[in-house]
C-alpha cells in the first residue's frame, strides 16, 4: 500500500495513553496491595485498516500485556481502545463481544496455546459455536456449513483437511501454528493480534508461516498487530514498528526506519545487538553493548525509562520523562536528543 | 573476533563416525547417526540445525551423559588429545568433565538447582575439580561472578538462582563452566532463551573469555546469525547427520547442501529489504524413527534426484575444508556402484 492512501484512511484501531497495571498483593489472608507491575505504562498509537504494526522489545517489556489489553483479555487500568469508532472500554459487555468478533488472536507457543484434548476440527470451529449459540453470527451457519468453513479453512491455511479429527499432539510446531491461525480466521475478523507467532519455530518452518501471514494479509484484506522480538522478523512482515521497552514506546516509525535511520538508543543499541547472517558483516560490525538487564516494571518512574541503561543519557533524562515527539511525518520518537 | 588457530597438528578433539541411538516404543531413534568433526585447540566450532537435528545429544555424547537406556553410543570414537572418550572409566571421565571439557546447558533454569544458593553451587563445583579451601572457592566464586559482569557479586553469591534474571543465570552457568578452566567449552544454544541485548552480551563474554584462555568453544545454536559473528568452522545437521561442513565464511558466501542454501535464504535480514515472499523450504523435518537409507532431506529437497530417495550420498569436498553429503556432487561412478 503507498503511502498516500494509507493518509486517506479512518484508523480501524486508535489506542490512547494505554496502561495495564496488575497490583503486588502481599499477606496470605488480608491482601493488601503492595505495589504494581506497570507492564504497560501508558501507549499510543494508531492502526490503519491493512497496514502491519510490529511490536519489538525485550523480555518482559510489555508486548503481549499490550496485545491483550487490547483485545479485553485484561480490564485495561487507564487510557482506551477505540475500535472502529467503538470505545471498547465502555462499551457494553453484549458490544464488546460483537467488536471481538472483528479481533483475533494467534499465540506464541503452539504446543500450549491449543488444548490437548480437543481434535482439529472442534478447535477450528470453536469459536464459529460460540458466536452460533449466542446468535451473533453474521449469517445462520447450520452444522453442515460449519463443517465446509473447517475444511476451507483448513486447506487455506495448508493443512490437509483429511486430518480433520486429528488432536494437536499429532502435528509438528509448524502445523499446529497453522491450526491456530485456521481458528483465528473462522470468523472473518478485519484484525489479527499474533504475539510471537513465529518465535517457537524453526527457521525452515518461520518462514512458511510468515510467508502464510503475508498471503492471508493481501487476500483478506487484514489488518495485523505483530509481535517479535526479532527485528529482522519485524522488518520483514510489518509497514510500521513499535520499539517498546519497559511498557513504553520508545520508537514509532515505517518498518525500514529502525534500520536505516534509528533515532532512540535503545533502538540503536536493539540493532546493533541484533545479529545479521553474514559473516562479512558480522565481524565488521561496532555493537553497542548495554550494561545491566532489563530494570524491574514494579516501580514507578519519574525520568526516562531506558535511563539506567541509556549510553547517552543526559542530567535531564533523570528527572523528565520525554514524550513522544513526531519529528517527520511517518516518525516519532521519545527522547531528549530530539527536543 | 577469532581466527582459526587449527594448525595442522592432531586436533584436540576429533569425533569419529559417533551414532547415538534411542530405543523408543515407536521404534529406534538414530539420534545422531554417523558423524565426524574436529576441534582444534582455540577453535570456535558451530553446529547449527533444526529441533531434533541431534546438536544437543552430539554433545552430551562427548561428555558421555546419554542416558542408558533409551540411549546408547552405538558406534564411533570420541578422541580427546588423543585418547578415546568412549573407553574411559569413571573415574577418568570424570576427570575429563569439568577439567578438560565443560559445558552450559540448554536450559539455564533448569541447570541450577532452584534450592541451594548460588555460592553452594559453585563452591562445589569448584572443589570437585580443584584442590583448594572452601574460602579460596567462594574468593574464586566471587571473582568469576564479577568475570562474567554481575554486579556487588560479593552479596549477590549468597543469593538463590530465582533472584537472579534469565540472562544473569546465564552469565552464572557461563562463569561456573568457564572457572574450571577447561580445554573445550561445549555451550548448548547458551542464549536462545535471552533477549538480544543479553544476547549480545553473553557471546561477548564467552568470546573474550575463550581467546583469553584459550578454550576452543563448540556452539550450538539455531541462529545462523549467531554462527556467522561467532564461529571459525560450522557444521550443519539434518536428521541426525552433518550434511554440511565449512568454514564459516565459505559455508555463507558459497552453500552447497541444498537444505544449508535453504537455511540460509529463509531468514529475513535487516540489512536487506524483502519484499514479497520469503524463500521457504517446504514441508516438515523427517522422523527419525527407523529412517530408511535415503537422504533424509530429500521430501524438502528442490533437487531431488531419483538416487536420493533410496541412498545416502557419500560425502565429498567441494573445496578446502568444505565438505558436503550430497548427491548433487558426487561422480557418476559413485552414483551407479548400486
Ligand atoms: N497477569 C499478570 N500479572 C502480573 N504481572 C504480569 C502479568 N502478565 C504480565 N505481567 C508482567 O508484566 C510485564 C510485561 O509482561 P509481558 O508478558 O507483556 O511481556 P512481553 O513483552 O510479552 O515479554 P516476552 O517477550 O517475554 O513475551 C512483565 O514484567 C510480566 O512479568
Ligand atoms: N531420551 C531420549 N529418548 C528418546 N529420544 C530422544 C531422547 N533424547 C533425544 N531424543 C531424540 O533424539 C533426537 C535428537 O535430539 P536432540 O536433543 O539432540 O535435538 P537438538 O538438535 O538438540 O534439538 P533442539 O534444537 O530442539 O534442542 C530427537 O529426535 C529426540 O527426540
Ligand atoms: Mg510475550
Ligand atoms: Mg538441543
Amino acid at each position: 500500500m503507498s503511502d498516500s492512501d494509507m493518509n486517506l484512511k479512518q484508523p480501524i484501531l486508535e489506542v490512547k495513553d494505554l496502561k495495564q497495571h496488575f497490583p503486588i498483593e502481599s499477606g496470605l489472608l488480608l491482601k493488601k496491595q503492595v505495589g504494581a507491575v506497570r507492564a504497560v505504562d501508558g501507549i499510543s498509537f494508531d492502526l490503519l485498516p491493512g497496514e502491519t504494526l510490529g511490536i519489538v522489545g525485550e523480555s518482559g517489556c510489555g508486548k503481549s500485556t499490550t496485545v491483550r489489553a487490547i483485545s479485553q483479555l485484561y480490564t485495561p487500568t487507564s487510557g482506551s481502545v477505540i475500535l472502529n469508532g467503538l470505545d471498547l472500554i465502555n462499551a457494553s459487555k453484549k458490544e464488546t463481544l460483537e467488536a471481538r468478533k472483528d479481533m483475533q488472536m494467534i499465540f506464541q507457543d503452539p504446543y500450549a496455546s491449543l488444548d490437548p484434548r480437543m481434535t482439529v476440527r472442534t478447535i477450528i470451529a470453536e469459536p464459529l459455536e460460540i458466536y452460533k449459540r449466542r446468535g451473533m453470527l453474521d449469517t445462520q451457519m447450520s452444522r453442515n456449513d460449519i463443517e465446509n468453513r473447517v475444511e476451507e479453512l483448513m486447506e487455506r491455511v495448508g493443512l490437509n483437511r483429511a486430518f480433520k479429527n486429528r488432536y494437536p499432539h499429532e502435528f509438528s510446531g509448524g502445523q499446529r501454528q497453522r491450526i491456530g491461525i485456521a481458528r483465528a480466521l473462522a470468523l472473518n475478523p478485519k484484525i489479527i493480534l499474533a504475539d510471537e507467532p513465529v518465535s517457537a519455530l524453526d527457521v525452515s518452518i518461520q518462514s512458511q508461516i510468515l510467508n502464510l501471514l503475508h498471503e492471508l494479509q493481501q487476500e483478506l484484506g487484514l489488518t495485523y498487530i505483530f509481535i517479535a522480538h526479532d527485528l529482522a522478523v519485524i522488518e520483514y512482515i510489518s509497514t510500521r514498528v513499535a520499539v517498546m521497552y519497559l511498557g513504553k514506546i520508545m520508537e514509532l516509525s515505517r518498518a525500514a526506519d529502525p534500520y536505516k535511520n534509528p533515532l532512540h538508543p535503545y533502538t540503536k543499541a536493539l540493532l546493533s545487538a541484533a545479529p545479521i547472517p553474514d559473516p562479512v558483516i558480522e565481524r565488521k560490525r561496532q555493537r553497542i553493548i548495554l550494561t545491566g538487564d532489563v530494570p524491574s516494571p514494579n516501580v514507578e518512574r519519574h525520568g526516562c525509562y531506558f535511563y539506567d541503561r541509556c549510553p547517552s543519557r543526559m542530567a535531564k533524562c533523570k528527572e523528565n520523562i520525554p514524550q513522544m515527539k513526531r519529528v517527520d511525518e511517518h516518525h516519532e520518537v521519545a527522547c531528549f536528543l530530539y527536543e | 573476533m577469532k581466527k582459526n588457530t587449527n594448525k595442522g597438528s592432531a586436533p584436540l578433539l576429533d569425533v569419529r563416525n559417533l551414532q547415538t541411538y534411542f530405543k523408543t516404543d515407536e521404534g529406534i531413534v538414530k539420534a545422531v547417526d554417523g558423524i565426524s568433526f574436529t576441534l582444534g585447540e582455540g577453535e570456535t566450532l558451530g553446529i547449527v540445525g533444526e529441533s531434533g537435528s541431534g546438536k544437543s545429544v552430539t554433545n552430551l555424547s562427548i561428555m558421555r551423559l546419554i542416558q542408558s537406556p533409551p540411549g546408547k553410543i552405538v558406534g564411533g570414537q570420541i578422541l580427546f588429545e588423543g585418547k578415546d572418550i568412549l573407553t574411559l572409566s569413571e573415574k577418568e571421565l570424570r576427570h575429563v568433565r569439568g577439567n578438560e571439557i565443560s559445558m552450559i546447558f540448554q536450559d539455564p533454569m533448569t541447570s541450577l538447582n532452584p534450592f541451594l544458593r548460588i555460592s553452594t553451587q559453585m563452591i562445589e563445583t569448584i572443589l570437585l575439580h580443584q584442590k583448594m579451601t572452601k574460602k579460596e572457592a567462594l574468593k574464586k566464586s566471587i571473582d568469576m561472578l564479577k568475570l562474567v559482569g554481575i554486579p556487588a557479586a560479593e552479596e549477590r553469591v549468597h543469593n538463590y538462582p530465582h533472584q537472579f534474571s534469565g540472562g544473569m543465570r546465564q552469565r552464572v552457568m557461563i562463569g561456573m563452566a568457564l572457572s574450571c578452566e577447561a580445554k573445550v567449552l561445549i555451550a548448548d544454544e547458551p542464549t536462545t532463551a535471552l533477549d538480544v541485548t543479553i544476547q549480545a552480551q553473553i557471546l561477548e563474554l564467552i568470546n573474550e573469555l575463550a581467546k583469553k584462555l584459550n578454550t576452543a568453544v563448540i556452539l550450538i545454536t539455531h541462529d545462523l546469525g549467531v554462527v556467522a559473528g561467532m564461529c571459525d568452522t560450522v557444521c550443519v545437521m539434518y536428521a541426525g547427520k552433518i550434511v554440511e561442513k565449512a568454514k564459516t565464511e565459505d559455508l555463507y558466501a558459497s552453500p552447497s547442501h541444498p537444505y544449508t542454501f535453504g537455511l540460509i535464504q529463509s531468514v529475513p535480514r535487516l540489512d536487506k529489504a524483502q519484499d514479497g515472499k520469503l524463500y521457504s523450504i517446504e514441508g516438515q523435518p523427517p522422523n527419525v524413527i527407523d529412517l530408511p537409507e535415503c537422504c533424509p532431506f530429500h521430501p524438502r529437497c528442490n533437487k531431488k534426484m531419483d538416487i536420493c530417495t533410496y541412498k545416502y550420498p557419500p560425502v565429498k569436498k567441494v573445496g578446502e575444508n568444505h565438505e558436503v553429503a550430497c548427491w548433487l556432487y558426487a561422480d557418476e561412478k559413485e552414483k551407479s556402484s548400486t
